[in-house]
């Protein structure tokens, strides 16, 4: 290898790097740092910009984060003096497009990103911090029998049975050769089950506020006891939140969330907000197959039709989609506002959401429910 | 590490992104980057972008490039090292074991092995390349017994002992992204997230690709197909359909429709969703105008 790798002064600076990237949560092997520091002396490098060409090539970067990337790799290599909180972007966040579609403002995605902290301030950032969590019954119950009581569906992958259309011929020969090559016994192989995807989507407008927090509380614990759930927010905007939620400590994880989110207590348009989220291909896929679960009173301030047609899209994509209310409650519930007329028909289950205990008992009732 | 600064006379990402455009690909500057990297440092390349964006055709330009041939691994939910390793031909093995009477035979020879993609790889490292594609429709199992291939390129066979490869293969994974890969598997690899092309840059694809379409019709397409990517569509159209556009347009146009309308009745072509289609509909006029303006 040459002089660059061999003089710790030269590769000093990349090194701190790698540092100031990990200090900013990215995740980078030491395998991915020697990497680096290969592709660098590979490269010449003749430019900065062949040193962030490599950066990106082999510390790998999740491209949602690329933008707090180059703003470290600027600060880092250019000694850049805008310095933002380089921590604090909208990743994972889609506006909801405005009134006037097909305007040139793209709505989606890339625009969303790079803008992030603009839109933010434009949407007043309302930070939200959660109050001493308190253990409720409700999210033990469902830790406890998550794992068991979700609904299931037949996998792909084989596993040995007893009985089961499917002739394990590895196994037969194997027992055969004991045998002189007599087949006493065909091993059967069958499908194995395995837990169905989830999808939470929670309103956080100003109509739920009492609910929200609630909520939060509820999707952490679900996404602590199993993990093939996501978990999206929306309210005038649509947010993942599914990768802080996952963090274990609860109070850590809800304040992420809470920062990620920046449209608490706002308005809603869900029939935009679902539509946004069928629009991007990651996204829209999550629901394929899935139980959605959406947590919402619906008081739509939107267009009804829009609602309509993507709980009708999204229905179509899902195992069952089953809208919580805070508003039904009672086995006698019929629904009175325009936007919950609109897309009962195209829900399966239109039931009370009032209360953790109420959201729980219907999660883990889906497990014994069939496909709509 | 194994570096390997010079690979069939291609020292710089410059020179690949030369001998891609040569096998009819056009590569960023990204992208050949991060191909480049993979190859000298003998280190998987991982290949993400939003579907349509030609991921899959870039392992073959790689592969033309080498020229080598291109092993390729479809990924789907459930497959396992039956499919993508390799599996024992069972009914042959049955039937030595009973011609062989009271001979001792060995019925894990050579003779009974199926090769799959990734055993044909690894036996072949010089004059292969092996692209596992869609690899975020596998399920987590398959991706954790990647692992074990990607980092030291060997694979156990128990009935047979520990396979190496004589030097390290090229592969080239591709994600869709429909779910987050593990942090292991990227690890390996070098990375690269392919995104939609410049307007510039995508119609030289769809001139390059289609061979009859006139720079105009190329350009219009591209601006057309710009506008549509920025709508909330639920399948956005990728280059293949641009390119595809571009030539049933030219088709009708050549056998005597008129330009906007020809764009417009080969539509079907770009977007494939009734309900995209639907959306579209009412603005799908002025849409065209504009890009062919």
């Amino acid at each position: 290898m040459s002089d660059e790798l061999q003089l710790p002064r030269a590769a000093k600076i990349f090194i701190s790097f790698v540092a100031l990237l990990r200090a900013n949560g990215f995740a980078v092997a030491p395998e991915q740092t020697t990497a680096f520091l290969a592709a660098i002396e590979l490269l010449g490098p003749r430019s900065l910009e062949h040193i962030r060409q490599a950066g990106i090539a082999t510390l790998a970067p999740p491209p949602e984060r690329r933008a707090t990337f180059d703003r470290l790799f600027d600060i880092h290599f250019r000694g850049s003096e805008a310095i933002e909180r380089a921590e604090d972007e909208d990743e994972e966040t889609v506006r909801l497009q405005e009134e006037g579609r097909g305007e040139d403002e793209p709505p989606l995605s890339d625009e969303a990103n790079e803008s992030g902290l603009a839109a933010a301030r434009a949407e007043a950032l309302v930070e939200r911090r959660f109050a001493q969590p308190s253990t409720s019954d409700a999210l033990r119950r469902l830790s406890r029998e998550a794992p068991s009581r979700l609904p299931r569906r037949r996998g792909h992958r084989r596993m040995r049975a007893r009985r089961g259309p499917f002739a394990d011929l590895r196994r037969t020969l194997r027992d055969s050769v004991r045998n002189d090559g007599e087949v006493l016994r065909l091993g059967r192989l069958r499908r194995r089950a395995r837990p169905r995807k989830l999808l939470l989507l929670i309103d956080v407008s100003g109509s739920m506020k009492a609910r929200t927090e609630e909520n939060m509380k509820l999707a952490h614990a679900l996404l602590q006891a199993v993990n093939n759930a996501e978990v999206f927010t929306f309210g005038t905007r649509l947010t993942r939140v599914t990768r802080p939620l996952r963090l274990k400590r609860r109070e850590q994880a809800l304040n992420a969330a809470a920062h990620l989110v920046s449209d608490w207590d706002g308005g809603t348009r869900i029939g935009d907000a679902l539509q946004a989220f069928l629009a991007v291909p990651r996204f829209g896929g999550y629901a394929r197959g899935a139980a959605v679960i959406i947590v919402s009173d619906g008081l739509e301030r939107g267009d009804v039709s829009a609602l309509r047609d993507a709980v009708a899209k999204l229905s179509r994509r899902a195992w069952r989609v089953s809208w919580l209310t805070p508003l039904a409650s009672g086995p006698g519930f019929r629904p009175q506002t325009e936007a919950l007329i609109a897309i009962q028909r195209f829900v399966d289950d239109l039931v009370d959401g009032g209360s953790s205990a109420a959201v729980v008992s219907h999660l883990l009732s889906l497990g014994t429910r069939r496909a709509a | 590490m194994a570096v390997r600064g010079n690979i069939v006379g291609i020292d710089s990402p410059e020179a690949l992104e030369k001998a891609l455009r040569a096998a009819y690909y056009l590569a960023d500057e990204g992208l050949a980057t991060a191909a480049y990297l993979g190859l000298a440092l003998g280190k998987p390349l991982l290949l993400e972008g939003a579907p349509g964006v030609v991921k899959t055709e870039a392992a073959k330009a790689i592969a033309a490039v080498l020229g080598r041939r291109l092993i390729r691994l479809q990924c789907y939910e459930g497959i396992d090292a039956s499919a993508a390793l390799y599996e024992w031909n069972y009914p042959r093995q049955m039937l030595a074991i009973r011609q062989a009477g009271e001979e001792s035979i060995d019925i894990y020879g050579e003779a009974f092995l199926i090769e799959r993609p990734m055993l044909a790889a690894l036996r072949a490292p010089d004059s292969a390349v092996l692209l596992i594609d869609e690899i975020d429709r596998a399920d987590q199992e398959f991706e954790a017994f990647l692992l074990e291939f990607l980092s030291d390129f060997q694979i156990s066979i128990p009935e047979r002992g520990t396979l190496r490869a004589a030097e390290r293969p090229v592969v080239v994974l591709t994600s869709n992204r429909t779910r987050d890969l593990h942090e292991a598997l990227r690890r390996r690899c070098v990375y690269h997230w392919i995104d939609y092309p410049t307007a510039e840059r995508e119609a030289r694809i769809v001139m390059m690709r289609a061979s009859s379409v006139a720079e105009q019709t190329a350009r219009a397409v591209v601006a057309a197909v710009g506008k549509l990517r920025r709508e909330p569509l639920s399948k956005a159209p990728g280059i293949a359909e641009a390119v595809d556009w571009a030539e049933a347009a030219t088709l009708l146009h050549k056998g005597g429709a008129r330009w906007p309308d020809a764009f417009k009745r080969s539509i079907g072509v770009a977007l494939k969703d009734e309900e995209d289609l639907h959306f579209i509909a009412p603005r799908l006029d002025a849409l065209i105008a504009e890009a062919a303006a």
